[in-house]
């Protein structure tokens, strides 16, 4: 009978050890789902399809303004001239459109960078539209009607005779990487936010991490246990469980309308995800103090040591593992928030790279938002690739977190 | 034993009342503890002796709801005096621990930290030297010698605990206070934490809590004997083992109770 029993407690042990493995592979597979659904939409994004053009400035005299040249001119005839008998004005109009019109402006940045190409006949690579890199990335499929997909029959016989020219190229792109947001998907990054993400956060650390380790040690180790006492400490964790769009609302009422600071700003930005993370950070540093032996905290008032020695020689440094990981969770989770920054208009449309915390700015998770949120068929890919970066970013924060806990990790 | 009887007292405890909140753990203790030579406190698990060796250096004063009572009196002055500075206090005893409690720090920074922090010993080769001694004091030096940049948590239980006896000498106390230091250790390092005692007594003065009346009748001159939180009996140890005045006494040392 008794073997029985241990019959069955073996088989309950099995069990139990394939539920979780079964939970892990569930979890570990749908994570590896996204991830790869992610990386395939994010394809696009990695290349852009170039044009060659020949861009004639022999005409220019060398004595005009480089800023009063018309680019726009310049890479409409080069277009026009490939297609001599295109002579009317509309369908030359929708032509030009096939290349981007921010190409223009690259051109003109590319002269004022080297001016000895002016007077000169030269080759140069322009960006399509998103909607002509589509096409060449087999995004558009011909066979629906021609009002159903954005590229008309016209303009599929324009862009496949430019690529029988041998005109087209496939290029690896650092648009995504590199550039600010723009309203054109084949030459918007997130740059702009990934920096705007980073002096947010910055700020945050700046605020938050210092404030709540000092607030923990003083709630730990030396503010009398009373009802105030209780009362802070019930409201702390009450606010680590308040939805973060409330402190987007705080941030507006008190930071941007009660203070008057500017909006959009990450120096706001910093300030709201510091009141989000500063519960996260107490709790957790003062569970690492608590979990430092109160022997080791004996030893040292034995030997003489004052209270504050106490935690500037053995608590602390034996609670730093804890609290690094503490701050970094938190930070993660500020890095990846984007509903209170919506609110204090962290949202806005920002093609410039912000330079200070009082720059207009945006986060990648809320670049991430907008994207989302474009109607262009080519920002999907952009979404993706911005995830993929987001998550790849959380990664190294967590496994940093790691890193410094193994490192600091005390053995008693 | 004439010797032992010419020692004056070095604390002095009178009507010592102790309470956790509303109990009261020590009921008018009256004890005085004599210079450069072991007093052992014996008595059964919750009697108060561990809460009365904690009043010698005020560290019940860390515990909230603790409160004490009377007057401890240490080379003249009340150590509860509102002028006192505990830290002061503190300085001026070790304390050594149940359980072994080195800093994880290395054996090295174990026993320089009290020097450090009192600031009293200000160069390196003096320090080296303090170092040195605590450890040959405490009979840890020949074990540790080429090991001082290792963890003092490296080491083994009874090596610990006699690290953190050459840390508490390493400030040179007058009074050295142990609660119960070989509970957690071996009978091989009980006997050498038995012996650096037997040795340390011509320096310092002792006072051991222990619940093992063989190490009380091996390492102490004088015991007391604490039960329910009053002191029944204090005296020369081998009266106190041989022919102890009270009854309750004679039961708890003869192993008839507790």
């Amino acid at each position: 009978m008794s073997n029985q029993n241990f019959k069955k407690r073996h088989r309950a042990e099995k069990r139990f050890k394939a539920y979780g493995l079964i939970s892990i592979v569930a979890a570990a597979s749908m994570l590896a789902v996204i991830i790869s659904s992610m990386a395939y939409k994010a394809i696009p994004a990695f290349n852009n399809y170039t044009l060659n053009l020949e861009i004639d400035m022999s005409n220019q005299s060398s004595n005009s303004m480089i800023e009063d040249i018309n680019y726009r001119g310049l890479l409409r005839d080069s277009l026009f001239s490939l297609f001599p008998e295109i002579e009317d004005r509309s369908e030359k109009r929708k032509l030009s459109k096939l290349i981007s019109s921010s190409s223009s402006y690259i051109l003109q940045d590319f002269i004022i960078e080297n001016p000895s190409y002016i007077n000169k006949k030269f080759y140069f690579n322009v960006l399509f539209t998103d909607d002509s890199d589509l096409f060449y990335k087999g995004y558009v499929d011909t066979s629906l009607p021609e009002s159903e997909r954005r590229i008309d029959d016209d303009e599929v016989l324009w862009l496949e005779y430019l690529y029988s020219l041998g005109r087209v190229k496939n290029k690896i792109s650092s648009n995504l990487f590199l550039n600010g947001d723009s309203r054109e998907p084949e030459v918007a990054g997130f740059f702009g936010a990934t920096i705007g993400s980073l002096i947010t956060i910055f700020v945050t650390l700046i605020l938050s991490f210092p404030v709540g380790v000092f607030t923990a040690i003083y709630l730990e180790n030396f503010a009398v246990k009373n009802r105030l006492t209780d009362f802070i400490e019930v409201n702390i964790n009450n606010l680590a469980a308040v939805p973060s769009i409330i402190f987007g609302l705080l941030g507006l009422a008190v930071f941007i309308n009660f203070f008057g600071m500017p909006r959009s700003v990450p120096l706001v930005g910093g300030l709201v995800l510091s009141l989000m993370t500063l519960p996260t950070i107490i709790i957790t540093t003062r569970s690492a103090l608590q979990s430092v032996p109160p022997s080791i905290r004996e030893a040292a008032l034995a030997m003489g040591a004052s209270e504050m020695q106490v935690v500037f020689h053995h608590l602390l440094p034996a609670a730093l593992p804890g609290i690094f990981t503490g701050t970094i969770i938190g930070l993660a989770r500020a890095f990846g928030e984007s509903a209170p920054l919506l609110l204090i208009g962290m949202v806005a449309f920002i093609v410039d790279i912000p330079g200070s915390i009082s720059d207009p700015a945006t986060a990648l998770p809320v670049q991430i938002y907008i994207w989302a949120d474009s109607p262009e068929r080519a920002f999907v890919a952009k979404t993706s690739a911005a995830t993929l970066i987001l998550i790849g970013l959380l990664i190294l924060i967590n496994l940093v977190a790691v890193i410094l806990r193994k490192k600091y990790e005390v053995k008693w | 034993m004439t010797e032992i009887a010419v020692n004056k007292s070095l604390i002095r405890c009178s009507d010592v009342n102790v309470y956790y909140a509303d109990q009261q753990a020590l009921f008018n203790i009256n004890l005085d503890i004599k210079e450069k030579e072991v007093t052992s406190l014996i008595g059964p698990s919750g009697c108060g002796k561990s809460t009365f060796l904690r009043c010698i250096n005020r560290m019940n004063d860390v515990i909230d709801i603790c409160r004490v009572e009377g007057s401890v009196i240490i080379d003249n002055q009340d150590i509860y005096d509102s002028e006192v500075d505990v830290v002061e206090l503190r300085s001026r005893i070790g304390m050594v621990f149940q359980k072994p409690n080195p800093f994880p720090k290395s054996v090295y920074d174990n026993v320089a930290y009290g020097p450090r922090l009192h600031g009293r010993i200000l160069h390196q080769s003096d320090l080296d030297l303090k170092v040195e001694k605590s450890l040959e004091r405490a009979g840890l030096w020949n074990e540790v010698k080429d090991r001082l940049k290792e963890p003092g948590t490296s080491l083994s239980g009874g090596q610990q605990q006699r690290l953190c006896i050459a840390r508490a000498i390493a400030i040179d106390p007058s009074v050295i206070l142990m609660d119960e230091p070989c509970s957690a250790l071996d009978p091989i390092a009980t006997a050498k934490i038995e012996e650096l005692i037997d040795e340390l007594k011509s320096k310092y003065t002792i006072t051991i809590v222990t619940h093992s009346m063989q190490q009380a009748a091996r390492v102490s001159q004088r015991t007391a004997f604490f039960h329910l939180g009053k002191l029944i009996e204090v005296g020369d140890t081998e009266k106190i083992f041989r022919s102890p005045d009270h009854e309750q006494t004679e039961a708890y040392v003869t192993g008839r109770y507790g």
